[in-house]
């Protein structure tokens, strides 16, 4: 459903990853692993079509990754209804009950997202890939800020995903409990400093 | 598009929204005027044209660092940005949503300054002719600066360095349309140019936006 082949990204124009590859099948997550500031933001970015790859092959990412990065995208003078409403009808969906009920938002459903925790926040941002309709999930540290029991609505609402025959990407530090997942640490990808290609020893 | 539209009307009339913000700025100057160069009302009516559309141009440019900057901030930028939705048409509807709650207001206000400016009877028709005609040209033009200056933290300044240079053309014959209008002469030839900057605007600008929007996403 994603396959991706001989992939090298940079971030600030220093490349980061390098000949990375993997697949995604349908029903199917996948967990990035890798130390801070390997790049796996970058490179959930770049599969989101945010930015473009120095080399390498992406296919099957058009229009079908719902993206949910380190912001919610959440505007705080509008309440929880009305945001994800929003986001239901910019992506054609219809209803926005299931969302609301998968992250037991309904009982805030009316508060302004201002007034939110930081937790409550998180909930709501993720909440949207459920009105997205699309059948990528790329999601980057979702599960900052979220206590346990938010942290196994958000593993439950992935399981109903890949049960639809969805597919999820996850980038994360911490232990999800979703047993299912296969794990991809992208250490080994590091992209090697290139030696300057027309640098010129006699010079010395 | 009009789920986007409504949700940035809503947004702009709620507290903290900046609705207002440039209408009373508009107010301000227009009221100010008359106290700094004096109540000769033969002075006041004949700047009154240019000093209108000045104000305008001047609150139209004060409301664009919000335009963009909220969005990119709660990170809803890069979310619109992978929605179905083209970036053409995500930063087209952002400079109407920009015009409803920021030009329109100035267009409605204008007549009612003019009487403060000593504006001339036949000066009121082509003022709001000019400026009904010219607003939407600021505002998708902001947008383009506004596009260009996502993302840099107090961007303000250079947005308005970048920004007035293309206002200029849309001030010149707009003013003369208004000030033409207010004596009496005839306005075609500008009014044909005002119309084209505008259109050209209009039809070209979104394309651009969006294009360094996107370089600016990454």
């Amino acid at each position: 459903m994603l396959k991706v082949t001989d992939l090298s990204i940079a971030r600030g124009g220093v490349p980061v990853l390098e000949g990375l590859g993997f697949m995604l099948e349908p029903g199917r997550a996948l967990v990035l692993r890798g130390p801070n500031g390997i790049g796996k933001t970058t490179l959930l970015r770049t599969l989101a079509g945010l930015q473009p790859p120095l080399s390498g092959q992406i296919d099957g990412a058009e229009d079908r990754i719902a993206y949910a990065g380190h912001s919610d995208g959440i505007k705080q003078t509008l309440s929880v209804t009305e945001n994800l409403n929003f986001w239901a009808s910019v992506f054609g969906a219809s209803g926005i009950q299931p969302a609301l009920d998968a992250y037991q938002l309904t009982d805030l459903a009316d508060r302004h997202a201002g007034n939110l925790s930081a937790g409550q926040k998180r909930r709501l941002g993720l909440s949207r890939l459920l009105v997205t309709g699309r059948p990528i999930w790329v999601l980057d540290e979702p599960t900052v800020s979220l206590d346990v029991a938010a942290v196994a609505m958000f593993v439950a609402a992935v399981r109903g995903h890949l049960g639809q025959g969805g597919a999820a990407l996850i980038a994360t530090h911490i232990d999800l409990g979703l047993a299912e997942a296969e794990v991809l640490d992208v250490g080994p990808f590091k992209a090697k400093r290139r030696a300057l290609e027309d640098f010129d020893g006699d010079f010395l | 598009m009009i789920a986007l539209l409504s949700r940035d009307l809503k947004l702009a009339l709620r507290a903290g929204g900046g609705f207002g913000l440039g209408l009373a700025f508009f107010l301000i100057v227009t009221v100010m005027i008359p106290f700094s160069v004096g109540p000769q009302s033969s002075l006041l009516a004949t700047i009154a044209p240019g000093v209108l559309w000045l104000g305008a141009l001047l609150a139209c440019l004060l409301s664009l660092d919000r335009l963009l900057a909220l969005d990119w901030e709660d990170g809803s930028l890069d979310l619109l940005a992978t929605a179905p939705l083209p970036l053409e048409a995500v930063v087209s509807i952002k400079a109407l949503a920009h015009w409803l709650t920021t030009g329109l207001p100035l267009v409605l206000a204008a007549p009612a300054l003019g009487v403060l400016l000593n504006l001339p009877g036949p000066g009121y028709k082509w003022l709001v002719i000019s400026l009904l005609l010219g607003t939407p040209a600021l505002s998708v033009i902001g947008t383009f600066g506004a596009a260009l200056t996502v993302g840099l933290k107090r961007g303000g300044l250079l947005l308005s360095l970048l920004v007035l240079p293309l206002y200029v053309p849309t001030l010149i014959f707009g003013a003369e349309v208004a000030r033409r209008g207010a004596v009496g002469m005839d306005t075609h030839t500008p009014l044909l140019m005002l119309a084209g900057i505008t259109a050209g605007a209009v039809a070209l600008l979104p394309f651009a936006s969006a294009a360094v929007l996107r370089v600016n996403l990454r």
